[in-house]
Formats: C-alpha cells, sequence, structure tokens
C-alpha cells in the first residue's frame, strides 16, 4: 500500500505517495509540464526548485526530478533564472584575470556570504571556484565547477548578483582551450587524415564482402 | 530499502568479488550472438511492431507506437493555417537544440548564413546533455579510422550505409579538435595525451571523455558559442509541420509556440531536422534513458513530407539502465562503469557475460539472466543484475569513482547507495533510435531542402550502435549538415509556401481506410495520473 504525504505544490495543498520524486509528485497531481523539466536525470538543470519543510526556518534548492517528496514540503519551482550572459569571442579571449574584470565583475563584489554553495543542488563549493575566478586561476575554477547544471538558484541567492554559472562556464572554455596541455597525436592524426594517409586502406576496406568484412570482424585482435 | 533477497545476493556479490574481478569472461563467438539476439532482444519481438499502410515506406514494419505516430492527423489542419504571414524569414532553419543542431547552427554561421534554431523546450534540452561515457575518435598511434570503421560496421551488423559510416570515422579527429578548440574540455595526461577507455565492442580504447559528464560538457560549450554568436534560438517553440514550396523542396515549418498556443510562420531556404530520439514513447513499455522531449517529432515531420525511413525498426536498449531505487528507475548507467572495470554479475553472485560486449549483446544477455536462466535479482519494483561497482576501486584504486564518474556517484548517493561499496542493480532501459531519416552523404534527405543531422538520422550505426558514437555523430553531421544546407541556401531561389502535402497525406490516409484520433508530432509525452 502507498504511504500518502501531503505536499504543497506553489502553495497549493495535494496528497501524493511519498516514494515521489517532486517532479513525480507535480505530474501525479495533474501538472502537464512544459517548463521545469527536462532530462529528468539531474543533467540538465531545468528543474531547479525551492522548498521549505512546515516548520523550518531553512529555505533549501534542489532539483525536482531528483529529490523525493517530504511530508509538509512546500515547493515553488524556478524554471527560469534571469543569468547574465557575456557574450565574448572565444578566438580573441585569453586566460588572463583581466576578462573576468572586463565581463563579469561583479564577482569582485562577492560578499562572501556562501549563500550560493549552501544552495547548490550539485553540492559544489560555487563560493569557492568564484575565489578561483577572481584570482584568474581558471583551472582550479574548472574543475571545483565541473559538476555545474547551470540550474541558476546560486544566483537567485547572490547578494551581489553573480551568474555563477556563466562564469564557471567562461572560466571552463578558457581552461580547455587554452590551458589543459595540447595533445599531440590528435594534431597528428588529424594532419594524417588530411593528407590522405588512410584513404586507399579504408577504401580497399569498405569494397570487400560481406563474407570477408565478418571474418574480419569476428577475428579482429581487441586491445588489453 | 533493500529486500531480504537483495540483502543475501549483495553478500554473494561481495564475497566472489575479488575472484570475479581477477576473472576474465571469453567473449561470445559471432553464432551465440546471434542466436542470443534473435531469442532475446526487443527487436525480434514480432508482436510489436506493425506495417506501414502509406507513405515512403509503405509496407516496411516500425515500433507500433512510432506506427500509430507516422500514420496520424495533423496537429492543425492546412486550412487554418496561413501561410502569407511570415513570422521569421530565415536562411537556415534548424529545428532542435541538442547537440547536433547546434553544431550545424555554428557551422552555417561561419559560413554566413542567417540561421535560427527552433526548440519546444530549451536550448540544450537534449540527449546530448545526458550523455555520459564519452566520444569515439581513432587518434592513438595503434589505432586508425580502418580499424574503428571495422568496429562500427560489424557492431551494427553490417548493415551502416559506407559512405555515411566512411565520413563518421574520417572526420572524428577533427571533431574532437574542433570542440577542445572551442573550448571542451577532455580528461587528459599532464602531457596532454588523450585518457581513453574501450567501450562495449571497441577493439582499441578510443573513448574520450569529460568524467562522466561528457555529453553535458560538449553541450553546455555548443550552447555559449551559439549565444555568443547571436544566433536566435526560439525556445519552448515545436516545429508540427514542414513547409514545401509548389516543387515540393523544402520552403520551413509551421511553428507552434509550446505555451501561449500560438502558431507562426518560418520560411527558409533550406530546413534541418535536428529533432533527436524517441526514447518517450517507450515502446514495448520499456523506461528510458531519454530527455523529456524525445518523441521522434522529426521523423513524423519528414514523413509526412516524403523523406524515407531507413532502419526505424531496430532500437537500442542500453544493457544498464537503472532498476534500483524506483525513483531513478531507467535512467542511464554510463557504459563507463564497465569500461572501468565494473562487471555484471547475477543472483548467485556469477559473472556471466563478458562486460564489454555490444550493447545489443549485453541487453539481450541480461533479459535471458532474468528470464529464462531465472537468474536475476528481484526488486520491490521489477528485477534485474548486478553491476558491481566497487570493482573499479579494486582495479583502478581508491578514489576512481569520484574521480572518472561522479555523476553516478552522486545519482545514486542521494538514495544511500555508496557505489564505491554497494553494487547497483541494474536492467535494460531504451536508449537510442538506431533507425531515422535516409540522408545522403551531404546530410540532404531524397526531399531536396531538407537535411537532418544527430539522433533521427538513419543508417549511420546500421542496426546498433557503439557507446561513443553518437555524441561523434552529432558533431560530425550536424557540422556537416550545417555546411551543406548554408551552402545550398544560396542557391535557392524561394517558391510559393505550401502545405498541400499534409492534405495529400491525409487523403492517403483516407483512401488506406486508415481512422485514428491520434495526432502528431506528439512533442510530449503525458506523465499525468489517469484518474
Amino acid at each position: 500500500m502507498e504511504n500518502m504525504v501531503q505536499v504543497f505544490l506553489m502553495g497549493k495543498k495535494y496528497e501524493v505517495p511519498d516514494n515521489l520524486t517532486i517532479m513525480g509528485a507535480m505530474e501525479y497531481a495533474g501538472y502537464q509540464l512544459v517548463r521545469g523539466c527536462g532530462c529528468r536525470n539531474g543533467f540538465c538543470g531545468a528543474c531547479a526548485t525551492i522548498y521549505r519543510i512546515k516548520g523550518d526556518q531553512e529555505l533549501k534548492a534542489c532539483l525536482a526530478c531528483q529529490t523525493k517528496v517530504e511530508n509538509n514540503m512546500y515547493v515553488a519551482t524556478l524554471p527560469f533564472f534571469p543569468l547574465v550572459k557575456e557574450v565574448y569571442d572565444i578566438e580573441k579571449v585569453r586566460p588572463t584575470e583581466q576578462i573576468m574584470m572586463q565581463l563579469y565583475p561583479e564577482i569582485y563584489a562577492c560578499i562572501g556570504c556562501n549563500a550560493c554553495t549552501k544552495s547548490c543542488t550539485q553540492g559544489l563549493n560555487v563560493m569557492q571556484y568564484i575565489a578561483y575566478a577572481q584570482r584568474g586561476e581558471y583551472e582550479k575554477c574548472a574543475e571545483e565547477s565541473f559538476d555545474c547544471v547551470m540550474c541558476g538558484v546560486c544566483s537567485s541567492r547572490c547578494p551581489a548578483g553573480i551568474s555563477h554559472p556563466q562564469v564557471a562556464m567562461l572560466a571552463r572554455r578558457l581552461n580547455g582551450k587554452y590551458l589543459a596541455p595540447k595533445s599531440a597525436h590528435l594534431a597528428d592524426r588529424v594532419q594524417e587524415i588530411k593528407d590522405g594517409t588512410f584513404k586507399e586502406l579504408l577504401e580497399s576496406l569498405m569494397q570487400k564482402p560481406l563474407s570477408e568484412m565478418q571474418e574480419l570482424y569476428n577475428h579482429r585482435e581487441i586491445e588489453k | 530499502m533493500y529486500t531480504n533477497e537483495m540483502m543475501e545476493s549483495m553478500k554473494k556479490v561481495a564475497a566472489a568479488r575479488e575472484a570475479n574481478a581477477a576473472f576474465e569472461p571469453r567473449r561470445m563467438t559471432a553464432e551465440e550472438k546471434d542466436t542470443l539476439l534473435k531469442t532475446y532482444h526487443p527487436d525480434y519481438k514480432e508482436g510489436e511492431f506493425a506495417v506501414l499502410q502509406i507513405g515512403p515506406n509503405k509496407g516496411d514494419k516500425v515500433p507500433t507506437e512510432l506506427a500509430a505516430l507516422l500514420q496520424a492527423n495533423p496537429r492543425v489542419s492546412p486550412a487554418e493555417i496561413d501561410l502569407s504571414k511570415v513570422d521569421y524569414d530565415v536562411d537556415v532553419l534548424i529545428i532542435g537544440g541538442g547537440g547536433a543542431g547546434a553544431s550545424a547552427a555554428i557551422e552555417a554561421d561561419n559560413n554566413g548564413a542567417s540561421t535560427m534554431i527552433v526548440t519546444k523546450l530549451r536550448m540544450g534540452d537534449a540527449n546530448t546533455m545526458m550523455a555520459e561515457g564519452g566520444i569515439q575518435a581513432a587518434d592513438k598511434p595503434n589505432d586508425s579510422p580502418a580499424i574503428h570503421y571495422l568496429d562500427a560496421f560489424g557492431g551494427g551488423h553490417f548493415a551502416a550505409k559506407p559512405e555515411l559510416l566512411y565520413k563518421l570515422v574520417t572526420e572524428a579527429p577533427e571533431a574532437i579538435q574542433w570542440l577542445n578548440d572551442l573550448g571542451v574540455e577532455f580528461d587528459k595526461d599532464a602531457d596532454g595525451t588523450m585518457i581513453t577507455t574501450h567501450g562495449g565492442g571497441t577493439s582499441r580504447k578510443r573513448m574520450h571523455a569529460a568524467k562522466d559528464y561528457s555529453g553535458a560538457e560538449i553541450m553546455r560549450t555548443l550552447r555559449d558559442e551559439v549565444l555568443n554568436r547571436q544566433i536566435p534560438v526560439v525556445d519552448f517553440t515545436a516545429a508540427i509541420e514542414l513547409i514545401l514550396d509548389e516543387q515540393g523542396k523544402a520552403a520551413g515549418a509551421v511553428l507552434l509556440n509550446m505555451e501561449t498556443q500560438e502558431i507562426l510562420i518560418a520560411r527558409a531556404k533550406t530546413v534541418i531536422i535536428a529533432t533527436g530520439g524517441a526514447g518517450r514513447l517507450h515502446y514495448q513499455g520499456f523506461p528510458t534513458s531519454n530527455h523529456y522531449g524525445a518523441t521522434a517529432d522529426g521523423l513524423v515531420l519528414g514523413y509526412r513530407a516524403g523523406a524515407k525511413l531507413l532502419y526505424a525498426d531496430t532500437l537500442q536498449y542500453h544493457p544498464t539502465g537503472a532498476a534500483y531505487p524506483e525513483q531513478i528507475f531507467g535512467a542511464l548507467v554510463t557504459e563507463k562503469v564497465r569500461s572501468l572495470g565494473a562487471k555484471l554479475i547475477n543472483v548467485n553472485g556469477e559473472a556471466f557475460m563478458h562486460p564489454l560486449e555490444t550493447r545489443d549483446v549485453s541487453a539481450a544477455s541480461i533479459i535471458r539472466e532474468c528470464s529464462d536462466r531465472g537468474n536475476g535479482v528481484h526488486t520491490p519494483d521489477g528485477i534485474g543484475v548486478w553491476l558491481d561497482t566497487p570493482m573499479i576501486e579494486l582495479k583502478g584504486g581508491e578514489g576512481t569513482i569520484e574521480k572518472r564518474i561522479p555523476a553516478m556517484m552522486r545519482m545514486f548517493g542521494k538514495y544511500g547507495i555508496d557505489i564505491r561499496k554497494e553494487p547497483i542493480l541494474v536492467y535494460p532501459t531504451l536508449h537510442y533510435q538506431n533507425g531515422g531519416l535516409d540522408i545522403s552523404a551531404d546530410g540532404m534527405t531524397g526531399v531536396e531542402n531538407l537535411y537532418v543531422a544527430g539522433e533521427a538520422v538513419g543508417g549511420i550505426h546500421g542496426r546498433n550502435r557503439l557507446m561513443g558514437n553518437s555524441l561523434l555523430d552529432i558533431i560530425v553531421f550536424g557540422r556537416n549538415a550545417g555546411q551543406h544546407a548554408s551552402e545550398k541556401a544560396k542557391e535557392v531561389t524561394l517558391g510559393a509556401l505550401s502545405l498541400s502535402h499534409v492534405d495529400a497525406f491525409t487523403k492517403e490516409m483516407a483512401d488506406a481506410g486508415i481512422t485514428t484520433d491520434v495526432v502528431s508530432p506528439k512533442l510530449l509525452p503525458d506523465y499525468r495520473r489517469k484518474k
């Protein structure tokens, strides 16, 4: 038998089974979701949600698809948050401290309240990655922010108006493009293909009759 | 929480762990795989398919649920649509905001075309975002595009269109380079060497990854690039019909604002369908690893406009969907978990198969273990086999899981399961649409000026796809479609817009005696409780 709990979706009371996620509870209650629902698996950040358990002072944040309902849970979804996304040319920017000052100067107005970290739906140390961004330590910022799903809850809680996910996005692209070591074997292979190195080999393979292809496939050597 | 049966079985798994980790199960022979697939793979369940009665693929079989949408009524009757009031007028119209659509948009923009993306949810609400394990490319010295070709061709049962697969493997290294140059991060050693692993059916370690957020890292970077270029993205707007011109060439789409229900008209010189897969149709009642909008819309739009399907009868069931806990039932457990050393274990603690067979074979093998062999583990809501994740730490050392598959650790951690210490339960989940719209190497369908990219394409992979070849195909064929569609747009002079093909299709339905209440494209699944 299902155990039912009482939840308040956008303030309205519903009885739902206690094994449901918040997203499942909304659908159980009759919502046909358009906004606030994306991958349903914790990767896309579409279903940022704020909740409070009755009697508790703390306002918590989560992803609706990844969080079970609780009794007396007040739920408000945050399907869109107006983050600031600055436009830049990745070919022209460089991983200097100045670039953050130019594009996202508000990060230097961080008052260290740590509300971003406390609200992160992925459990990331958001304030720490902003500190790395302030110092131009983009490799560390990229690593610390890597699991960010850009749901925007951190920014909704920030008194300094920082768009943390966009700051981290810039840091990761700077790191991926300019700071991480280059892959020589990749550049070599791209050049070999341009030079037509594998063309003949591939074309002769493609012309083989099916039986020969099967033979080759079934007896190919597999790297340990 | 766990039942007694699950707890007892878990003890057996733990007791056999060291021996199982050291044990190398043999790979199946070609004949064994053949018999296994025919007996247990869902693609071979005759009763689950219907024969199409009308359209370009008349006489072909497709899943029953897809047939119902392909042979359905338009959402809005053409008589109610005013094509003279054009809301958007562009060179290249891209339908779909996933990895293929974004890649196409960037290349079309590079080529100077005015480009627009429409997407029924948000940019990046796509299966690309959820791809975890990685992306293939033969860029190591012991590997070559020819070896990659053979792996993919054989893994796909020798059914791939050779010219498409040739393109996929020869342009793979450049695709990785293109992504890296856009700032996509990859797992690398200190000297820059890509850290690569095996996937099911690969004969070389060519799986590149960004932890187990590979698709998310690619998608968010492509999205950022589209925004930097200020390419217009019209979100929460679905395409519900293609528009052709009087010569039958693609010339735009009828759009529907998902929130206000307003109808809008987009005129374009070329159109790219990049609408992705079909997991949310829940073929044969399977759960799915797919995102909310995966409802095969592009196949429906294209089919009604006269584009042919290829291999629409073949689906991929990912062997390892989460079978427990129920809140994440059907969610993807990346193949990378097995690449890193976890094996599949049955209720008795036995490693019953090689963990890196191709996906169709692995899925069929798990279904056999849970059905005829009676070696599945019963959960409160179903059945599954163990995926022994603690083996990863045995093999790779403590900390490997947190470093290489943090998303998996988090997904199960939220429900109190520490995958470093406990195995997890898995069962096949509907994952990928192997078939789709038929294209030539330039990305165009048989309908002139109509292009397709990404999961909506059929024929790149044949009848089964290898891990890591989908993230690759959305980049290679997304870029390809963007380049060709924008080039073709330069020579297109648009004629009068028309929806007469929709009327013709409706008439063909009536002539065939098909009467139905179903309207398509489906756009979104309906998960509301049936009261």
